[in-house]
């Protein structure tokens, strides 16, 4: 099952070219900086924008060339980056404003199971003004959810918050992922949130996709043009193996070793997933015991690329069926005559363990 | 003090207001509606054509509906065909003329409460799987509800206080057209000024209760 989505659209001083198929689950982050087309890439598959194009989700047209389904019969759910609710109608009511348009049959999400889920049992009765920013902005979730919607749409649903707000909201989003088996497309600009949250990704830049795949995939591409600085690194997804208490670690076994990481309650077997930006990797040819690291890892290079600034490289290197990318100097990299193929260890000076 | 032909007229102008009040939200609110959304270039038009009454002399206004309806007008022409007879100098000609008159004092504000709205509750509202018109009585309406009301009182208070159209279209026939603004005219030209006094007056208190409510429904800066 699939999502797929062919727009071109001509505005001025900008046009917007895609040809996606996406998969029809998990959570899809469509990632870019600002005015890279992300957000009206959005808005054509809501229908809020019409652009010429197709667009089939679930083997269902919702537009093609000759047909357009307008927006209130797209079985879609829609979170905007500021909440939008109906600010004459209390939390309830406004939950109720979808979830009462979608014939009984259809509904697959309960009230209570979305109010449960987003944590917001308690604000039920008030009306949005009396709501905080991240309060609004879960009642905005819950609302488009009740909608029982066949895909959900999150237009950066977290840029208008503030860190904190952000962090109350994503254990929320996660539990979406890991609870209800609706597909997500995510709009962000942020490499946190999207490597937290994110299965797979499509990467925007001047109204194209420049590159999509699974996001672990993607992230440990180093041939992109994909400007993401000091965030370039990438994800593993792992399970932790296990727990030591004397020092408050968790080792997390990845497809090709292990690391250790801060340990954060989570239980042995758990699902979780850690990231390692290529700033924080570095490479030596032999075992270094000596020093602070607690992390090294036997890894093969496999590519070598240049990253924006001409005096560093990046480098993908292969640990067992996994990727990690190591950031450093092509003086460093030409002194240690890495090439495809060199055997290395890499030193990981920072784990962070992202849900 | 009042008699009964005062209270006759006043009877009448309230008789008169309402009815022109609700047709002028109903009329008004799909123009208005057409004007807060529209791109058209056609906006700028209609938009002028709507005002016009706001700086037209009530008399210009009042004379050429009165050639419209007249019976070589197109109006008049049409009135007579369909049976119904000539509007001016009738109740119902009243009615139209006065709708036209205070057509911008209702359409203006309803424009820009819907105005105001932006476009983000509508594209809510659509995303929630509301239609265009589930989403203007469930969102637009209680949003603008305070548009509404100012022109309610407005298009009301409007109508009651005209006066050259008046005398144009209706002329002045008892319990038919004589409104409270031209019993008070009749009043003064008769020299009974204690009776123009009473009536005055009235209108004074009236007019000083609409815009009391007006500001006291919509206090400026309390709306976001």
């Amino acid at each position: 099952m699939t999502i797929e989505a062919r727009f071109c659209l001509e505005r001025a001083g900008f046009t917007l070219d895609v040809d996606l198929a996406l998969p029809a689950r998990g959570i899809t982050a469509i990632f870019g900086q600002s005015g890279s087309g992300k957000t009206t890439l959005l808005r054509c598959i809501a229908g809020l924008e019409r652009a010429p194009g197709t667009l089939t989700v679930k083997s269902q047209p919702w537009q093609d060339a000759t047909s357009f389904m307008p927006v209130h019969q797209r079985p879609l759910g829609y979170v905007f980056q500021e909440a939008s609710l109906f600010p004459h109608l209390s939390a309830r009511r406004n939950l109720e404003f979808g979830m009462k348009r979608v014939a009984a049959g259809e509904r697959r999400v309960a009230m209570d199971q979305a109010v449960d889920l987003l944590g917001i049992a308690h604000l039920l009765d008030r009306l949005p003004d009396r709501l905080s920013g991240g309060e609004r902005q879960r009642v905005a979730i819950a609302r488009a959810l009740l909608t029982s919607p066949k895909l959900l749409l999150m237009d950066e649903p977290l840029a208008a918050l503030d860190l904190a707000r952000k962090n109350e909201i994503l254990p929320y989003l996660e539990r979406l992922h890991d609870e209800l088996e609706i597909p997500v497309l995510y709009v962000s600009h942020s490499p946190d949130e999207v490597a937290r949250l994110a299965d797979h990704i499509v990467v925007m830049e001047a109204g194209r996709a420049v590159a999509q795949g699974p996001l672990v995939d993607t992230l440990a591409r180093i041939d992109l043009p994909i400007k993401l600085g000091e965030d370039t690194g990438v994800v593993l997804d792992g399970n932790v193996a296990e727990r030591d208490g004397n020092w408050h670690l968790a080792r997390v076994e990845f497809d090709g070793g292990f690391v250790w990481v801060r340990d954060s309650g989570h239980a042995i077997g758990d699902h979780v997933r850690v990231r390692i930006l290529a700033r924080d990797v570095s490479i030596a040819l032999e075992p270094q015991h000596d020093s602070s690291i607690l992390n090294t890892l036997v890894a093969e290079v496999v590519e070598i690329a240049n990253d924006a600034h001409p005096a560093l490289a990046l480098v993908k290197l292969k640990v067992g069926k996994s990727a990690v990318v190591a950031r450093l100097t092509h003086r460093s990299a030409s002194g240690l005559d890495l090439k495809p193929g060199t055997q290395v260890f890499a030193q990981i000076k920072a784990v962070a363990l992202i849900g | 003090m009042i008699d009964s032909a005062d209270l006759a007229a006043i009877w009448l102008t309230v008789e008169l207001a309402s009815i022109v009040t609700i047709l002028l939200l109903l009329i008004g609110t799909p123009i208005a509606w057409w004007l807060a959304r529209t791109p058209s270039r056609w906006k700028g038009p209609i938009g002028a054509v709507v005002s016009l009454p706001l700086v037209l002399p009530p008399a210009v206004l009042g004379f050429y509906l009165l050639v419209v309806m007249g019976p070589n007008g197109p109006v008049g022409t049409l009135t007579q065909s369909l049976g119904i007879g000539l509007l001016p100098f009738t109740f119902a000609g009243l009615v139209v003329a006065s709708v036209i008159y205070s057509m911008p004092f209702v359409v203006q504000p309803l424009q820009n409460a819907f105005e105001a709205i932006g476009e983000r509750p509508l594209e809510a509202a659509a995303t929630l799987r509301a239609s265009k018109l589930d989403t203007f009585f469930s969102v637009v309406v209680p949003l603008a509800k305070p548009g509404f009301l100012t022109a309610a009182i407005l298009g009301f208070a409007h109508t009651v206080g005209e006066f050259g159209v008046v005398l144009m279209i209706g002329g002045n026939i008892p319990d038919k057209t004589r409104v409270v603004s031209v019993q008070i005219y009749d009043h003064v030209e008769a020299l009974e000024y204690a009776n123009a006094h009473w009536l005055a007056a009235l209108m004074v208190i009236f007019s000083f209760l609409v815009l009391l409510a007006l500001y006291t429904l919509n206090p400026t800066g309390k709306r976001k």
